[in-house]
């Protein structure tokens, strides 16, 4: 039986009026607010707290809470349109779990690894954790402290926090879990361009003629990139869409031509087109001579597992970025065996769809943007795809130019912001720079008013190498912030679990919710998020964004930011100094790595009159000056005048993001071209600057197999990634109920035949099992991902279902980069 | 293989205007008075004070549940999408709306719009399913179109269907509407304001 329409009135119209019982009487004839007071919201501007596309939000805020979201019409990135899990977060904050109190594990009142977690204050807190940080100091030294951080932190803190640990406690063992997430293409960058990021911008969008897809399913991972692709492609019918990819996703539904390809023939994929280009006569010789160069790049360089591996005594692991130059001719002759029938073969791509690839990239009318995600950047030889990708745009010129050029898409909101711009990796320093090279040391050591050797010259652990390092008794005080590494590490029960359990080791975690990583740690920090203080995020064309604090952090709750300088008050200089250090500066040797890093007449000499009118800024009424402010400033001087300028604090505020290199007020879109990037000079028409003699290189690579690959014992492909509706491991998503519900849990995507041969059906438990471990799922054989038979695919976003107990800790051997595409399991029914 | 159906409507009754089922409808009226209450029982705590829940025994994390983390829980059955066809109100105006039935097997490629098939403006009288908003007409420089703008195309982005599943954690969002409520102003009617709860499936 149904209600008419009527008969729904008539019903809401007596529930209304029974609400309304006991109001005074002028209410009862009104049931809209229209009192301007009341009905009134405050509107901010935000950047969106989940990927790397850096949409622009409007954050509407009513009586200190958000209490709605919207696509902000003004951001150049998404004009006004947000993914479902931007619209939805104004609940991101508000799920009734948050963390409000510090948690110490402790048995009758004393820390105790094995006690359980029981609320302290905050002094207790840090006591606790810099009683352990020095332990940690004074047994072993600086290479004991180490620090897992994250592309979600904003600019300040990830520069803070490299600041704390670079040159305050002396050790590069902080790292950012952007290692899980595009390390790879740094490292293509830099050894390519001699500079990090994309030359062009999201603009090329809008002015293309093709798209290509490699490993990169934007119509999930950057929907509304996406939306522009289709806005594109719809909207002017000669563009074309070719998706290359492991298995058939959603990007599939849009696209002129698909190659789903055996996983890791995606290097000979590329090898063949550049021998396409070559053969068919296409390559454009003046832009190769006079713009690049050939380098013969060492192969068989392992597979970044632990040195006593088998895989592991490959030739040149060694030295796995080394190479030697070579000629064009040289490198034709490389490339030629990458024949269409031999890599059709390989990759089980058909011919025609080969050569219709190679022959987008190959036509000179035609102007080409290339995507690459995780697909690319997750892989043992994933600095080798970004060089083999490069190569094909740097043969045929079509590059730093609008419409034109690879482009890596992050999937963190600061991943390029943070983590690559301020050099929170464990290798790196502000503005491209590294621990290794002594006149980079000295360039931090100055404008951070160092004495000189203060920065270790060597790289610290890296993601994969912390836990490993945690598992082996040798990195003993760990502190996991903005990050959720227990679900999101690779081989969780043979690394991770074992090393933050490891009973030499103290491990916090700061975090706004708890997570599988806070239940590993030993103390947990109440952790403030997204509006809950002031911020900077850097999106993936090298816009920075900024937005203000909007309210308050529930119970005590402190942003990262706070948590970090505040922990630096607790250590006096010559705690952590050695006596040669401390004598050739001798005016710190009584104060605090605050006094040291914070109050050095640099960060905290912008006053508190700096702070807009009408915002909340916890961490200046904290500590008495505009931190945020002289951080950004402090940090700026770094990229000033080098390339990677940015505009004045103040001016973020006002801007709904601007691209770096900002010179003179104006930002950059394309770099490396005269008439777009400032810093080539007239007549140089295209100028790779970041490399001394101005020249992309261009590497000869093989095609090597991954480090696992399906065998009798383990027949399938196991790759890993994520859906549309749930960011990362979700412990933001989960919890907004309408996100929730839309996908509840993980699933095993499969082709139907696998189903068949394994005797399962949809929604049949199965486990999932590898060399490493084991996890249990469903059988999802319908879909909206669609593997080819012998692969399956599971999303890591499900606390409940840990995927990477099964996942291969393989990293790419140059960016150190784990594969979390591909490695081999079983499957089997429950 | 996604079918290619021409049939636009779904199980709609002919009549315009008489969609809603009546169980769903007074269930609905029920929860909204449970909701009531138990709104007004936490209105009192400010979320900015409250302790760490006392129902948290040993601190755990509720989107892993109680499992410790070498082991490995059953995982939860596959869940069916609500197929009520009851619309939902939003948490706030600018919300996408959540879809309220079933679109497995539905055509969305650039090939076809099967979601097109009732939401498109020409089809709305037919249909009686709501047209889609006057934004999605507009390009990206705000320009109205004639038809449905491309950047809109693929509607799953923003609108996800929704399966009747218990939220593992309560979301203390608050509605703007139970804030103007709380206002205590007599230009205010108290009335409260209708939660989004995806209704149990409907038939398959």
């Amino acid at each position: 039986m149904k209600l008419t329409r009527r008969e729904f009135i008539k019903h809401s119209a007596a529930a209304a009026t029974a609400a309304a019982a006991g109001l005074p009487p002028d209410a009862l004839g009104q049931n809209i607010v229209t009192e301007r007071l009341l009905t009134q919201l405050k509107w901010d501007k935000a950047p969106c707290r989940f990927c790397g596309v850096g949409c622009g939000v409007n954050v509407g805020v009513k009586d200190g809470q958000v209490v709605a979201t919207h696509g902000d019409i003004n951001a150049e990135v998404n004009r006004g349109i947000n993914c479902v899990k931007g619209y939805f977060l104004s609940k991101i904050m508000y799920g009734a779990d948050r963390l409000t109190e510090p948690l110490l594990r402790q048995t009758n009142g004393q820390y105790d690894k094995n006690g359980e977690l029981q609320p302290v204050s905050w002094e207790r807190a840090f006591d606790v954790m810099a009683e352990q940080f020095k332990k940690a100091l004074k047994d072993k030294g600086p290479t004991a402290v180490g620090m897992f951080g994250s592309g979600q932190w904003t600019v300040w803190e990830g520069y803070a926090a490299s600041k704390l640990y670079k040159a305050g406690f002396r050790s590069n063992n902080i790292d950012p879990n952007a290692r899980h997430c595009m390390a790879s293409a740094v490292a293509g960058f830099m050894r390519t361009f001699g500079m990090d990021e994309p030359m062009g911008c999201y603009d090329d969008i809008e002015q293309t003629d093709a798209f290509v897809l490699w490993g990169a399913n934007m119509a999930e991972m950057h929907p509304i990139l996406w939306t522009r692709v289709t806005d594109r492609r719809l909207s002017a019918p000669h563009v074309e869409v070719a998706v290359l990819s492991v298995f058939e996703h959603r990007c599939y539904d849009l696209a002129d031509f698909t190659m789903t390809f055996r996983p890791q023939t995606d290097l000979a994929i590329m090898n063949y087109i550049a021998n396409h280009i070559i053969r068919s006569g296409k390559v454009n010789r003046e832009f190769v001579n006079r713009n690049t160069r050939f380098v013969l790049g060492n192969a068989d360089i392992g597979y970044g597992l632990r040195p006593e591996h088998p895989l592991q005594q490959a030739k040149n692991v060694g030295d796995p970025g080394g190479g030697k130059p070579m000629s064009f001719d040289e490198y034709a002759a490389f490339v030629a065996k990458y024949d269409l029938d031999s890599v059709a073969k390989l990759s089980n791509v058909p011919k025609e769809r080969l050569e219709r690839l190679a022959e987008l990239y190959a036509d000179p009318a035609k102007s080409v943007v290339s995507y690459f995600t995780m697909g690319f950047n997750q892989h043992t030889r994933g600095t080798w795809c970004s060089h083999l990708l490069y190569n094909v745009h740097l043969l045929t010129g079509k590059i730093s130019a609008p419409g034109n050029g690879p482009f890596s898409l992050t999937g963190q909101p600061s991943a390029c912001g943070t983590a690559r711009e301020v050099g929170t990796f464990s290798h790196r320093l502000p503005a491209d720079m590294v621990v290794t090279k002594p006149e980079h040391r000295a360039i931090a050591e100055k404008i951070w008013k160092l004495p000189p050797g203060t920065i270790p010259d060597k790289p610290g652990f890296h993601a994969v190498l912390q836990n490993r390092m945690l598992k082996d008794g040798k990195l003993n005080a760990y502190w996991v912030m903005c990050n959720n590494n227990m679900q999101a590490a690779p081989n969780i029960m043979q690394e991770a679990w074992p090393g933050y359990r490891n009973p030499q080791n103290f491990v916090v975690v700061s975090d706004a919710y708890p997570t599988v990583t806070t239940l590993a740690a030993d103390l947990v920090l109440p952790t403030a998020m997204w509006v809950e203080k002031e911020g900077a995020y850097g999106n993936a064309e090298r816009r920075t964004q900024f937005w203000h604090q909007l309210v308050k952090a529930p119970g005590q709750a402190r942003s990262d930011l706070w948590q970090l300088v505040e922990f630096s008050k607790r250590f006096r200089v010559d705690e952590v100094w050695p006596k040669e250090l401390v004598d050739q500066a001798p005016q710190w040797r009584d104060k605090t790595l605050f006094d040291l890093l914070f109050r050095n007449g640099a960060v905290d000499r912008f006053p508190k009159t700096d702070l807009a009118r009408g915002y909340l800024n916890d961490e200046l009424d904290a500590f008495g000056f505009y931190l945020q402010k002289g951080l950004f400033e402090e940090y700026a001087e770094f990229g000033r005048g080098h390339g990677h300028d940015l505009a004045p604090f103040d001016t973020y505020h006002e801007v709904r993001g601007l691209r770096w290199p900002v010179v003179n007020g104006k930002e950059t879109r394309w770099r490396y071209r005269e008439g777009y990037d400032p810093y080539v000079k007239a007549g140089q028409g295209v100028y790779f600057y970041g490399n001394p003699d101005g020249k992309a290189v261009i590497y000869a690579l093989p095609y090597e197999p991954a480090a696992e690959e399906p065998d009798k014992e383990f027949p399938y492909w196991l790759c890993t990634g994520r859906v549309l509706e749930h960011w990362h491991s979700g412990s933001m998503t989960r919890r907004v109920p309408e996100l929730y519900r839309a996908v509840p849990n993980a699933v095993c995507y499969m082709h139907p035949e696998d189903a068949r041969k394994l005797g399962v059906r949809r929604g049949d438990e199965i486990e999932i099992v590898s060399r490493r471990g084991a996890m249990k799922t469903r059988v999802e054989t319908r879909g909206r991902d669609k593997p080819p038979p012998g692969l399956v695919f599971v999303p890591w976003f499900d606390a409940s279902q840990l995927i990477n107990k099964v996942t291969l800790d393989a990293t790419c051997p140059i960016s150190l980069q784990t594969d979390f595409k591909k490695c081999a399991v079983n499957i089997r029914r429950v | 293989m996604r079918s290619p159906s021409p049939v636009a409507r779904r199980h709609r009754p002919s009549r315009p205007g008489s969609s809603l089922p009546a169980g769903a409808l007074l269930a609905a009226l029920a929860r909204v008075a449970a909701l009531a209450v138990a709104l007004a029982a936490a209105s009192g705590v400010a979320l900015a004070q409250r302790a760490v829940p006392a129902d948290l025994p040993g601190h755990y994390d509720r989107m892993r549940g109680t499992t410790p983390i070498p082991e490995e829980a059953t995982p939860p059955p596959l869940t069916n999408p609500d197929n009520s066809d009851v619309r939902r109100s939003r948490a706030y105006a600018m919300q996408p709306p959540v879809v309220p039935h079933k679109i497995e097997g539905y055509q969305l490629d650039r090939n076809a719009n099967r979601c097109m098939f009732c939401h498109a403006r020409t089809r709305t009288e037919q249909s009686q399913a709501p047209m889609i908003s006057v934004t999605h007409f507009q390009d990206r420089d705000g320009n109205h179109l004639a038809e449905l703008s491309p950047r809109r195309y693929f509607c799953l982005q923003c609108h996800v269907p929704q399966a009747a599943v218990t939220p593992l954690v309560e979301n203390r969002f608050t509605d703007v509407e139970t804030m103007l409520r709380r206002s205590g102003s007599p230009s205010v009617p108290r009335s409260a304001p209708r939660q989004a709860a995806p209704q149990s499936p409907g038939p398959r």
